[in-house]
């Protein structure tokens, strides 16, 4: 009986391809980008994983400076000899080869045993990698992009890419860090009568194992966004599913009635459509899986390129396949397909057997249900304003975006629904008042598919709108940051020092920019000195000051932070003090935006710097000089001290490489916002599709009264036209919105830095446009098939009147 | 007895209030004999036949379908009913559009395991259905649809068949063929037939007649 009744309803697809088609399509592209998103989240926290366990981060404690930026080799030693059991390790990043990689250095006879060090205990291994010029251990990739390296890299398993491991002793020369270390590891099992870490070395502290790793908490906020994003477009997906499920069902219902009617329990009949509908899900989840992976093959380079630039995070340009990722993509693909029938699930569960064999009204208008649905956007909107109010860090602001954009879809069919009676109300003659009437009609079929619409082009305004006030506002932020016209990096101190006597008779200046790294209000950062200098009292956009901020700073009575550790720690100018790591405790003078960088900063005096912090290496300068011999003078610098081409930037230079990342970083979030307009289109292309089938009967009746076939179909198209440009009108003041939540809520609690909101017509214009375009694409097929069709098909619907 | 309708009421809640739709009504059908059951518009013949199928309950009173009383079955057991006794032919036809005019006449014979390939081709024969086996129902006009409806109904070879308005939709000269057809095959298996007709020429050509008038039998 049950295979009857499921052959039954399963004849429905096949009669109607194109709407199984669509459903299947929507089903795929929603879990494509869901689950391409979630392969590229996946893919980077396993190397967040891999590269915190590289050198047992993930499982051992270590000792680290309280106070200081680095600790002493004096110190490990000390540590040794009173029988505590640790492990050295420097680690830093500096260019080898060519390539951009995170040195580690280890002592291979103290190291706790862990499998990147496994290839040590070959013969020769030790003594290869101790001896000068030693050799490196890194991923295969890693070592395979490091063949011009100054030492011998070769591929080990158990290190994350981007990581290379040295001794101690190559990491100390490669690094220019003679007898510094920047932590201790602990064995897990150390000497219970050792003594105290108090009495060795009271500088050091101890730090617990870490089990995320920093890379992944750092990154978080990256992630949130992309899951973010992947979730609208999953969201936008569903939006085509539940218009082709409900479609479907309603198309249906009178076999429903009659399935009963003929004997199968409603019971039997509801698992019947559960089964048809996760069978759907699983096929189109397959589909969607496969097509994410080659989403996430695409945008992985990008990903790696702005996770490595923002965050020095390695992770490989590719993707792997991982079981738990194929099954969560299905496992979504089945939740959001039964969450979108849902609906229906439960109507046609409490289906009477003697409903009206016609479909219900699918397509008639209901203003009751107008009604509710405009109280629903006006509760979220609520919601919405409430969670603005209230606050409640980037979950919050992710939900206050939910309930806006939610709010605005709902509230949409509403809008169209009076702006097309008001449009019919004025219309003259009896065409335009029936395009009008008809358009209306049409409204409940399309409305999904033009929520869909409307959430798509409302995030491209809001990200576009966030992305272009964001690369307006760092483009001149760089103009005034980047202010001196040449940098110049230094290969050692004893270099340094004699470029700047080489330089001081040639420039106008030469601006130190050393730094320190060290703990900054709990979380790693960075002390740079700052000279007193016009170049910065005149360029360096302070988002807030105390009185006589330079002057103060030049005198080392205060420090200037930036925006970044002021939102986080409530250290604005004249709120409060600041310990620097080994340092005094200053009071804020000022605050600074400091786009891009996710990590605590603080400016320092030079001369406090100097004092404080006079091992702090001494190599990296801005160098003003007048524009028209900057180029001349960076090639006599390279010619002078043979200096690569990496170590002389001149401001272009440098501007160029900043804004590559700035691009870099938005490349995914553009992606993501064209894949969902194009996930939105297929919805139109969908509702449009299907609804033809059905439109016969309100057409043949205006046929007959002679408008040929060749305008009806024009004016089919006009009506996509229509819809499309008041949705993207609608879409409009929602996107902007959008755009003043990422920016004011989002983006802070995020990233730490807020953007002022600038707006860009032109880019809503070329929006607009394809918001028609897609509206006229969706809509062509559909018309053209009216424009072709056979009289004899319109004539049929007479036929069928009884 | 076949079917044994006893006292049964049925109201139906309107905005108005409650409208009795059936006060008392109580009919007999024996199985091999066929009872027509006329009446104007709105008397409750229609409800009366959604209640003897177990599509509905009644208010009060007592349905006996080979002496079982289906009032208080619950919603599988009503299922089980219609598919293994009784057979439906709906004035709408309720076709399944999606299934051919062959996977229509099997539909129901199907169902209730009762598919006989050679039945269903010689019902199509009689019913001069053969040469439409592979189209749609939506290519058929509405009295070859309502033959199609008949047919499925009669392939399953029902105990009782209960028939709305079956020639309704059909010419004068196809209705009767069409009911000659129903007759001779219901008594051809021993079944019994309620038909509900508005035409007292049809109903002439029962076994028996029952007029229904505001609820009750005249």
């Amino acid at each position: 009986m049950r295979r009857v009744a499921l052959g039954a309803l399963l004849s429905h697809w096949k009669r109607r391809p194109v709407q199984l088609a669509m459903l299947v399509l929507g089903l795929s592209l929603a879990t494509a980008l869901w689950s391409g998103v979630q392969a590229i989240n996946a893919e980077a926290r396993a190397a967040y994983a891999e590269a915190a366990a590289t050198l047992g981060q993930d499982r051992l404690a270590r000792l680290v400076p309280a106070d200081a930026a680095h600790v002493d080799e004096a110190d490990f030693v000390a540590l040794r000899r009173a029988g505590w059991l640790v492990a050295p390790v420097l680690e830093g990043r500096m260019r080898l080869g060519g390539e951009r990689v995170t040195v580690m250095g280890v002592d291979p006879l103290t190291a706790p045993p862990q499998e990147g060090l496994a290839a040590l205990d070959e013969d020769d291994g030790l003594a290869g990698f101790t001896a000068p010029p030693g050799r490196g251990l890194a991923a295969p990739e890693t070592a395979a992009e490091l063949a011009d390296a100054p030492l011998p890299v070769e591929p080990a398993r158990g290190i994350a890419p981007g990581i290379v491991i040295v001794d101690i002793g190559i990491a100390q020369r490669l690094l220019d860090a003679p007898g510094r270390l920047s932590y201790l590891q602990l064995h897990p099992d150390q000497p219970p009568d050792r003594p105290a870490l108090s009495t060795i070395a009271p500088q050091l502290e101890e730090r617990p194992h870490d089990d995320a790793g920093e890379l992944a908490r750092l990154t978080d906020s990256f992630h949130l966004n992309l899951t973010a994003f992947g979730f609208l477009s999953f969201a936008v997906g569903l939006f085509i599913v539940h218009s082709a499920v409900g479609l479907a069902f309603e198309q249906r219902r009178p076999v429903f009635r009659t399935l009963r009617a003929l004997g199968l329990p409603a019971s039997s009949l509801m698992a019947l459509l559960v089964a048809e509908l996760a069978a759907l899900a699983l096929i189109a989840g397959a589909l969607g899986v496969a097509l994410g992976y080659l989403v996430a093959a695409v945008l992985m380079p990008g990903v790696a390129a702005t996770l490595g630039g923002l965050y020095g995070a390695e992770i490989p340009g590719s993707v792997a396949l991982r079981p738990q990722w194929w099954l969560s993509g299905l496992a979504i693909a089945l939740a959001g397909t039964l969450v979108a029938a849902a609906r229906d699930l439960w109507r046609t569960a409490r289906l009477p057997v003697l409903a009206a064999a016609r479909p219900r009204a699918w397509a008639l208008i209901s203003e009751r249900a107008l009604a509710a649905q405009l109280g629903a956007a006006a509760v979220l909107a609520l919601v919405a304003v409430a969670l603005a109010q209230i606050g409640g860090g980037l979950v919050g602001g992710f939900t206050m975006l939910a309930a806006l954009l939610l709010s605005a879809a709902l509230a949409l069919p509403v809008i169209l629904y009076a702006v097309l009676r008001g449009a019919q109300a004025l219309a003259r003659g009896p065409v335009a008042q029936w395009f009008w009437a008809d358009t209306r009609q049409q409204l409940p079929g399309l409305s999904l598919a033009l929520m869909a619409l409307l959430l798509a082009l409302a995030a491209n305004i809001g990200v576009g709108t966030m992305v272009s006030s964001f690369r307006l506002t760092f483009t001149g932020w760089l103009d005034q940051r980047l202010a001196a016209e040449l940098y110049v990096t230094a290969r050692s101190d004893a270099e340094a020092e004699a470029i700047r006597d080489w330089l001081a008779p040639r420039a106008d200046a030469i601006l130190p920019i050393w730094y320190v790294e060290g703990d900054l209000a709990g979380r790693p950062g960075r002390v740079y000195s700052v000279a007193d200098h016009a170049t910065y009292r005149d360029h360096w956009p302070l988002i807030d000051a105390g009185a006589r901020p330079w002057e103060r700073v030049a005198a080392g009575e205060g420090v200037l932070v930036n925006e970044q550790l002021a939102r986080a720690e409530g250290l604005w100018a004249g709120d409060g003090t600041l310990d620097l790591p080994g340092g005094p405790e200053l009071p804020v003078v000022g605050v600074y935006s400091d786009y891009g960088n996710p990590q605590p900063q603080v400016m320092l005096g030079l001369d406090a710097f100097t004092r404080h912090y006079p091992d702090a290496p001494q190599r990296q300068h801005g160098v003003r000089a007048p524009p028209e011999a900057v180029h001349d003078l960076a090639a006599e610098l390279r010619a002078e001290f043979d200096l690569p081409d990496a170590n002389v930037t001149d401001q272009a230079e440098a501007k160029r490489f900043s804004l590559q990342i700035f691009e870099r970083t938005f490349t995914v979030t553009r992606a993501l916002n064209v894949l969902t307009l194009g996930v939105a289109g297929v919805a139109l292309l969908a509702s449009l599709v299907t609804l033809s089938g059905m439109r016969l009967a309100q057409l043949a009746p205006v046929w007959a009264m002679g408008l040929g076939r060749a305008r009806l179909a024009r004016l089919e198209l006009w009506r996509a036209l229509a819809l499309a440009g008041f949705t993207a009108l609608a879409a409009l003041p929602v996107g902007l919105l959008l755009a003043w939540v990422l920016l004011a809520v989002i983006n802070v609690e995020a990233f730490g830095w807020r953007l002022p909101l600038h707006v860009f017509p032109a880019d809503w214009a070329r929006l607009g446009a394809v918001a028609l375009v897609t509206g006229a694409l969706a809509a062509a097929l559909p018309a053209l098939r009216l424009a072709r069709i056979a009289p004899a098909q319109l004539v049929k619907v007479f036929a069928h009147e009884r | 007895m076949l079917l044994e309708i006893d006292g049964v009421e049925k109201s139906f809640g309107t905005g108005d209030g409650v409208l009795p739709v059936l006060r008392g009504v109580s009919l007999g059908l024996e199985a091999g004999r066929s009872l027509a059951l006329t009446g104007e518009s709105g008397s409750g013949k229609s409800t009366l036949l959604h209640l003897a199928a177990g599509l509905d309950q009644p208010d009060s009173g007592a349905i006996r379908v080979q002496g079982a009383d289906i009032a208080g079955l619950g919603d599988a057991a009503r299922a089980a009913l219609r598919r293994d006794t009784i057979g439906l032919v709906f004035q709408q036809f309720n076709l399944i559009p999606s299934l051919d005019v062959g996977a229509n006449l099997a539909f129901q014979a199907r169902m209730a395991g009762r598919h006989d390939p050679a039945r269903i081709a010689d019902l199509a024969a009689r019913l001069g259905l053969s040469d439409f086996l592979r189209r749609y129902p939506e290519q058929l006009s509405g009295g070859q649809q309502q033959r199609v409806a008949i047919g499925r109904t009669l392939a399953a070879r029902p105990a009782l068949v209960l028939a709305d308005e079956p020639t309704g939709n059909l010419d004068e000269a196809t209705g009767d063929a069409v009911l000659d057809l129903m007759l001779a095959l219901v008594a051809q298996q021993g079944a019994g037939l309620l038909l509900v007709t508005h035409s007292p020429r049809l109903a002439a050509r029962c076994d028996a007649q029952a007029h229904l008038r505001a609820g009750r039998v005249a």
